[in-house]
């Protein structure tokens, strides 16, 4: 009881400690339920609601920070039924003066909320979406991307079997629009580091484990060497199929098997065993990567905002983008936004389902500013046309599209060249 | 030649002979034991299994006891530090990783990461006597040689909390650069150094104003910034120099102390964590976590000496007279 009564002295003297004039930063989180999908095994149980635990524990990393600095961070959340018109639900429910917004929607619906006219002084924190469009052509200047892209995630494998040499690629993609565009990226990734994709080849077999598993898989890999498996199936629908039952004993890797992820289970280095276990009595549930995605996105508030000592939006993004910004993310090295497309940049974890691998960048892959732009579409190679005012860099099109047009015929120039040679050699 | 030689070994020889040779221990995180060295000889001598996990390790102030944070086992053993024997343990709260002794040695101040808490423990009643509420994951603390302030750093919070030793409340934050590591305060506690691990600085902070006098960015040609997270940092007593390891770097970094201007990089092991002073302060030993050595540095020439295989990762050292 005495230590009771203790403890609140306690309290009560630190609220007396901190008690100066309160700053107020409003965050909201805005998130669609989503239909539960079928389930390919009971293993795992769909997590309904993956991000927001994120967010709240982040709020209150902020908000330990806050009491000493004078600062609360609210956090509105705004979770809209699967049917739900996600502007109308926007429009309703963020109020005008919450200059923050995570999200955690699909890419087609965060366009339509970042578009909107009452969404132009917001910045936006897209804590799911691995789209690489949404970070190139289709890029928004008003939305930075937390979770790694698929050409990051690609790359990140990419580095890896480098490594160990595996670079006779078999490509297995599914029938979702996502799966072709996962094999996309994993084929740039192929091209940009010398590996060859011998075999390329769609899915459309059912996705029944009695019937696949056994039957479908070998013949499917029948007829063709290869080092690797590499799956394209972001559903999981039929991916974990291979690993096992394929026609020669090849390791699977990409959407299953060895997968490139901003978080998971099995990471502990540097630190993060510590916010594994807060999270789990918290959530009671292991961290997700979308979780992660979303604690990322309210830590980056909190720390430009305690940084800066302000709540206003055009500060908080000058200092995001800027050179000063660097957020610990428990992955070894500090975080920070490209600014040519508002993309973290962050190493990306190699793990197989108990066993972290690796950890990308992979030494010896090198770069002249930092080598976690190794991985994803670097400055040159990004056609996003976002205007960068913060970094005094030259803004806009007329540079970036001369840029393009450059390597481009640099490009071709290199390829013609190859060619040349290669039809030398091959006449020898 | 010969006989330099032949000097050098008798003197080394009667040293190991003499009662009061230095001993300097290592906690092995990986081996879970105590690794014991005789630095003049530059030789491993034996070593102790310890508990679960041990990291932070101090030596109480008449050299009679070892504290050692077995983190895995939740409390901070009391080790006898002639014969390496139990003799007790310290209510540390839940994975103690880091700690600092106060000056008497009557006051254990212990970093409770998960809890984000420091526990203020009486080492003579082995009770904890009071719990101070920090930001984020506190990690490196330190307590003035003359008594009057722990610091305690949090590395989420990015904060250096000033507690005064008086009452156990917090004072004073000072706003540090990200993921501030380790802090230690100069002899003439004038001046408090802190590590960033993430922004790859050394900052000097100012304890009369609280404030950061001076931030040095460590930049080593030829290494990217993502390999530069300085760690451990200690400053010899009359201020000449301060050093820093700097982890991934693999190298230690040599501090001018009245100019505050790097004047060198030492290659030592891979993945430098934490540092300790020889009692004359003429070396310097280095836990080297990846490559599973200790470097001994000659500090009168900055110069690297010996390396000294210890078992798997090294994390704290202390030196014994």
């Amino acid at each position: 009881m005495r230590q009771i009564i203790l403890m609140a002295l306690c309290l009560f003297q630190i609220n007396l400690l901190y008690a100066k004039p309160v700053q107020v930063i409003k965050i909201s989180y805005i998130t669609q339920e989503k239909k539960i999908p079928a389930a390919l095994s009971n293993l795992d149980a769909f997590i309904q609601n993956q991000g927001m635990m994120g967010a709240n524990i982040a709020t209150d990393d902020n908000n330990t920070t806050g009491q000493f600095t004078g600062q609360k961070f609210e956090l509105n959340r705004i979770i809209a039924p699967v049917e739900a018109d996600l502007v109308k639900l926007f429009k309703q429910q963020v109020s005008d003066d919450t200059p923050f917004i995570i999200t955690n929607l699909a890419a087609k619906k965060l366009k339509q909320l970042v578009d909107l006219d009452v969404a132009k002084d917001k910045l936006f924190f897209d804590a799911t979406t691995i789209d690489d469009d949404l970070r190139n052509k289709q890029c928004r200047d008003n939305v930075l991307h937390l979770l790694p892209s698929r050409s990051m995630r690609a790359d990140a494998l990419a580095q890896y079997m480098m490594k160990k040499k595996w670079t006779q690629w078999f490509l297995v993609k599914g029938m979702a629009e996502e799966d072709e565009l996962y094999a996309i990226a994993l084929k740039r990734a192929a091209n940009r580091f010398g590996i060859t994709v011998v075999e390329e080849k769609q899915w459309t077999h059912t996705y029944d484990a009695r019937r696949t598993a056994q039957s479908d898989v070998p013949v499917f890999t029948q007829g063709v060497d290869y080092d690797v498996l590499v799956v394209a199936d972001e559903q999981g629908l039929f991916g974990e199929y291979f690993d096992y039952r394929s026609w020669i004993p090849r390791p699977v890797i990409g959407t299953q098997g060895l997968v490139p992820t901003a978080w998971h289970q099995t990471h502990e280095q540097w630190g993060a065993v510590q916010i594994q276990n807060r999270f789990k009595v918290l959530a009671g549930r292991k961290m997700q990567e979308q979780d992660y995605g979303a604690y990322l996105a309210a830590r980056s508030i909190g720390e430009a905002v305690v940084r800066t000592k302000s709540n206003k939006m055009k500060i908080i993004k000058d200092y995001l983008m800027g050179n000063e910004f660097a957020l610990q993310g428990y992955k070894g090295k500090a975080l920070s936004f490209r600014s040519w497309n508002g993309q973290l940049r962050q190493p990306v974890l190699l793990a197989a389902a108990r066993s972290l691998v690796s950890v990308a960048p992979l030494d010896g892959f090198l770069h002249p500013k930092t080598e976690l732009d190794t991985l994803g579409f670097d400055k040159a190679e990004s056609s996003c046309n976002r205007m960068i005012e913060s970094n005094g860099e030259v803004p806009l099109e007329v540079n970036t599209k001369n840029v393009n047009g450059f390597e481009e015929t640099v490009n071709k120039l290199i390829q013609q060249l190859m060619n040349y040679y290669n039809n030398l050699n091959g006449n020898k | 030649m010969k006989q330099n030689l032949f000097g050098v070994a008798l003197v080394s020889a009667c040293l190991s002979l003499s009662v009061h040779a230095e001993t300097v221990i290592v906690t092995l995180e990986k081996d879970n034991a105590l690794a014991v060295i005789d630095p003049v000889e530059g030789k491993l001598i034996k070593t102790v299994p310890i508990g679960q996990r041990p990291r932070g390790i101090a030596l109480s102030p008449d050299n009679k006891y070892l504290y050692v944070a077995t983190s895995d086992d939740n409390t901070v053993k009391i080790i006898n530090a002639d014969t390496y024997e139990e003799v007790g343990q310290l209510p540390s709260g839940e994975d103690p990783e880091t700690f600092a002794l106060n000056p008497a040695g009557d006051r254990l101040y212990v970093s409770n990461e998960d809890d984000h808490l420091v526990t203020v423990i009486d080492t003579v009643s082995k009770k904890a006597i009071a719990e101070v509420k920090v930001g984020i994951e506190p990690e490196g603390i330190a307590v003035s040689s003359d008594n009057q302030w722990v610091v305690s750093a949090s590395e989420t919070t990015n904060m250096i909390h000033w507690i005064d030793v008086k009452t156990n409340q917090i004072v004073e934050n000072t706003l540090v650069d990200a993921r501030p590591r380790a802090a230690n305060f100069t002899a003439d506690n004038t001046q408090l150094w802190v590590t960033s691990e993430m922004a790859g600085t050394l900052m000097i902070l100012d304890v009369a104003t609280k404030q950061i006098i001076k931030k040095i960015k460590l930049d080593i040609q030829g290494l990217t910034a993502d390999k530069i997270q300085p760690v451990g940092v200690v400053i010899d007593n009359e201020r000449r120099w301060g050093y820093v390891a700097i982890g991934p770097a693999n190298r230690v970094a040599v501090i001018n102390a009245q100019t505050l201007e790097v004047e060198k990089f030492l290659l030592v092991g891979q993945r430098v964590w934490n540092l300790a002073f020889s009692p004359d302060q003429k070396r310097l030993y280095t836990t080297n976590g990846r490559s599973n050595d200790v470097s001994i540095i000659d500090l009168e020439n900055h110069k690297v000496t010996k390396s000294v295989g210890v078992g798997r990762f090294p994390w704290g050292i202390v030196s014994k007279p």
